[in-house]
């Protein structure tokens, strides 16, 4: 397989993010696919921020250690990664700051000062070093540059890119491939996208990383979009603004982390009890409290499982790429929608934050599903037990029409009630729900499962893990399955799925092995657990060598 | 059922009462549903665009006790739910009804940020200026020494002036009623309910089982004369509202303190939702735009 691996590393407020946006672009213009980890701590400016760009002939989605070429700002950029440097690599640093440089010195300084150019060209430098060690031509470069940056500084950054361009030497030739040049996007722009896809009309959120740049996104976006995007005060009113939008008869999704996911937990119930539809999208990152704010990790998935007071059926998706971001993404608000219970897409900074080729085209849609609203017969009762739990929507302002949602336990009209007999229809009407919303998802794609059926070893994970345990696997040729649906749990899909599945390695970013406990709660066996809870995803090397211990 | 001018008697839901005798609830509830009966005949609303909203406390039952469209949601949360409501629906009236400790305890900084964006919501506060429904605790405005069920010795903070928490906050309608000025109370609420942008009524409601001020009220209590205050001047409604701290004895002012026009915080989205005829042509157009 060809690929190849860029790690460009500098300050925090250096640009390494979109820097690494654009060497994927470079790449992705040549037809490879796509993937960037980013890895930054909280603060603004300093430290050290860094991103790791693979791209292959083949889809990807996730990082190995060893890098091709490494770009370094600081020495920091060199130290840190050590271990990823071999052999092959070639090093550019920054001649102006580091002072032990190995590999191609560029005297960044000099040359923005000479070019009278923003010290932020600097990356376009770095860019045109990089494209001339890949020799990957003037013209590519000149192109992702005339994308990714805004025309009125694009002189000064096609200058500075020269200048990278003429400073080194060409090391190897990246061959451009027949695929088409797809768009990089962030696990966050394609979850609004692929809420938008399914209806979405508001999108509520306080920032809180790693969801912030959904908020961003789609607020730069909104009228491109034809979406209201709106920020308030704090989680409380985020959820309870999107219950009052749903209850109108607008579709409203909200996003935040698990500390806003606190906060939001007796709006969740109220959607539970009321039957109002939200959908809401939690980024996981390392907790308990503040954790490590922006890192990454698995570890909310009990949390989404059990969150708000009393007993309510729940929709929880786990997408592990982007393409299955975006198709659950639209199903997620569609069946919270047709089921009037609350839907959570579960991701994290990994996926959230990282970067990926994205073919639309490739991704798999459900089919469309809508709610059923009131035909307009007789007295309107909000809360009417029909067998399938599921009663008929209407919205006020409908002429003749009363509609009545409650907190309360409340009778078939809304009322309030505290009878026994109604109270227990109330529950069990509720219940009905999910049991017919799991037996709708019987025919969707809830477990998927990657290799030969006889392998004898089977790898299980979830979410961004996905792909790390994908390539980890060919290593060993051994199977994965991945639950996307966590709840109403997909116990018969997932039975067929292991059959045969031999020795069992469940594989999560968190210490306890929350998909393992879930799965035992089911009544299935995990097999057993390789974990990794430092707030960084696992690479691909990283992972094999952990399973080799198991394997072995 | 006729969409506009329904006699107010069909308003009242058959849901059972269960307030106590003499509750100051019963005027609350006589009022708005005469309120909404005579806007409807009067301003051509219809009933069925008028939402009422709730939240926990003894205030809340109200939203049981009216057929009317409602949201009876929980403890402080209703103002964000109302701003959703709105934001969906501008032909909707949207009444929230809330306790004072519901919304200047729990709920206060939704009340500070619906005033702040000038939310086109409708905002009457049940103050009895005790906990009812948990059965006698102190609140926000209960006066400095009331002894409650968790304060014993008696209160030693003093209470909130909610009105110039509200002035101070934004918001362009404030008022102040009292539920044994039924009439007068009724004004309020269609004046309120009325005022393009956010409208706040605190209605001083007797607790009859544990915090009865009625001689206390009968006694302070007046309505405002049209020129005792100039409603579009911040400075006249501040000192107006002054008056009476909620603490000290002194004369209570009933009326519209402050009303002042500006730009609603839900029509400021109306061009960005304009058209919404394919949703899944403009995804693919911005995915398009990456290349």
């Amino acid at each position: 397989m060809t690929e190849y691996s860029v790690l460009i590393g500098g300050k925090a407020g250096e640009g390494i993010n979109t820097a690494g946006l654009s060497i994927a672009g470079l790449f992705s213009r040549l037809g490879y696919r796509t993937y960037m980890y980013f890895d930054y701590p909280s603060l603004i400016r300093g430290g050290h921020n860094f991103a790791i760009i693979r791209a292959s002939e083949k889809a990807i989605g996730a990082h190995r250690t060893p890098v091709d070429v490494l770009l370094a700002f600081d020495q920091n950029s060199i130290e840190n990664h050590r271990e990823s440097i071999h052999g092959g690599t070639t090093v550019v640093h920054d001649a102006s700051q580091v002072m032990r440089g190995e590999g191609y010195g560029l005297p960044l300084d000099a040359i923005v000062k000479e070019e009278k150019a923003p010290p932020i060209t600097k990356n376009s430098a770095m860019l045109g070093a990089l494209a001339r060690v890949a020799g990957i031509g003037p013209d590519v470069l000149e192109d992702v540059l005339r994308e990714s940056v805004p025309a009125k500084h694009l002189e000064a950054n096609l200058r500075v890119a020269r200048r990278g361009y003429d400073a080194v030497e060409g090391v190897f030739t990246v061959e451009p491939l027949d695929g088409p040049a797809l768009p990089v996007l962030t696990g966050n722009e394609v979850t609004g996208l692929g809420l938008v896809h399914g209806g979405l009309d508001s999108y509520v959120a306080y920032p809180m990383t790693p969801t912030s740049n959904l908020l961003h996104f789609l607020a730069e976006r909104a009228e491109d979009l034809s979406l209201r995007v709106i920020h308030p005060e704090n989680e409380i009113s985020v959820i309870m603004m999107a219950l009052g939008l749903a209850y109108a008869g607008e579709r409203a999704a909200v996003g935040t982390a698990g500390g806003g996911f606190c906060l939001m937990t007796e709006g969740l119930s109220l959607a539970g009890m009321s039957e109002i539809p939200v959908t809401i999208v939690v980024g996981q990152r390392p907790g308990p409290s503040t954790g490590i704010p922006t890192y990454t990790a698995q570890t909310d998935l009990h949390f989404v499982l059990n969150a708000g007071q009393g007993e309510f059926p729940r929709f929880v998706v786990a997408p592990g790429d982007l393409a299955e971001t975006y198709s659950w993404s639209a199903t997620a608000l569609a069946l919270s929608w047709k089921y009037q219970v609350p839907s959570i897409i579960l991701t994290d900074k990994t996926l959230a934050e990282g970067a990926c080729s994205f073919d639309l085209g490739a991704v798999t849609m459900h089919p469309d599903r809508e709610p059923e609203l009131w035909g307009g017969t007789g007295e309107y009762r909000r809360y009417a037990r029909i067998k399938s739990g599921v009663s008929p929507l209407a919205f006020p302002g409908r002429a003749g029409t009363i509609v009545k949602a409650n907190s309360y336990a409340h009778d078939e009209a809304g009322f309030t009630t505290e009878a026994a007999g109604e109270v227990t229809a109330l529950q069990e009407k509720m219940l009905r729900k999910g049991e017919s919303l799991k037996e709708e998802l019987s025919t969707y794609p809830t477990v998927r499962t990657y290799g030969a059926r006889d392998a004898g070893r089977t790898i299980v994970c979830w979410g961004s893990e996905k792909w790390a345990c994908i390539e980890a696997a060919e290593e060993f040729d051994a199977r994965v399955v991945q639950p996307l649906v966590l709840a109403p749990f997909p116990a018969r899909a997932w039975k067929e799925a292991m059959i045969g599945a031999g020795n069992v390695v469940c594989v999560e970013n968190n210490a306890t092995g929350q998909l393992a406990r879930l799965l035992r709660q089911q009544g299935f066996d995990p097999g057993r657990s390789v974990l990794k809870y430092d707030g960084r995803p696992f690479a691909v090397d990283e992972l094999a060598a952990r399973l080799k211990e198991v394997f072995a | 059922m006729t969409p506009a001018g329904r006699p107010a008697g069909d308003l009242i839901s058959p849901a059972e009462n269960t307030w106590c005798p003499g509750c100051g609830n019963f005027s609350i509830e006589h009022m708005m549903k005469s309120a909404i009966a005579e806007l409807s005949e009067e301003e051509r609303i219809p009933i069925e665009n008028f939402v009422l909203l709730g939240g926990i406390g003894c205030h809340g039952k109200l939203v049981d006790y009216l057929n009317v469209n409602s949201f009876y949601g929980i403890h402080g949360r209703s103002v964000p739910a109302a701003t959703g409501i709105r934001l969906a629906n501008p032909d909707l009236k949207v009444i929230c009804h809330v306790g004072d400790g519901d919304i200047y305890a729990e709920g206060l900084d939704h009340l500070l940020f619906a005033a702040k964006r000038n939310s086109d919501i409708t905002v009457i506060v049940h103050d009895n200026r005790v906990y009812g429904l948990t059965t006698g605790q102190y609140t926000p405005t209960s006066p400095a020494g009331f002894r409650g069920r968790s304060t014993p010795g008696g209160i030693t903070e003093h209470p909130l002036n909610p009105l110039e928490v509200m002035l101070a906050a934004g918001a362009t309608h404030i008022a102040r009623g009292y539920t044994r000025k039924v009439q007068h109370l009724k004004g309020l609420f269609k004046e309120a309910i009325m005022h393009r942008g956010f409208s706040f009524v605190d209605v001083l409601q007797i607790c009859a089982t544990y915090f009865n001020l009625t001689d206390y009220y009968n006694e302070h209590a007046y309505e405002m004369k049209e020129d005792e205050v100039d409603t579009g001047r911040f400075e006249s409604a501040l000192g107006k509202i002054r008056e009476w701290d909620y603490d000290r004895e002194a004369p209570i002012p009933l009326g519209t303190f402050y009303s002042v026009g500006k730009p609603i915080y839900e029509e400021e989205f109306r061009a960005l939702t304009a058209d919404r005829s394919d949703r899944r042509a403009l995804v693919r157009n911005v995915i398009e735009e990456w290349r």
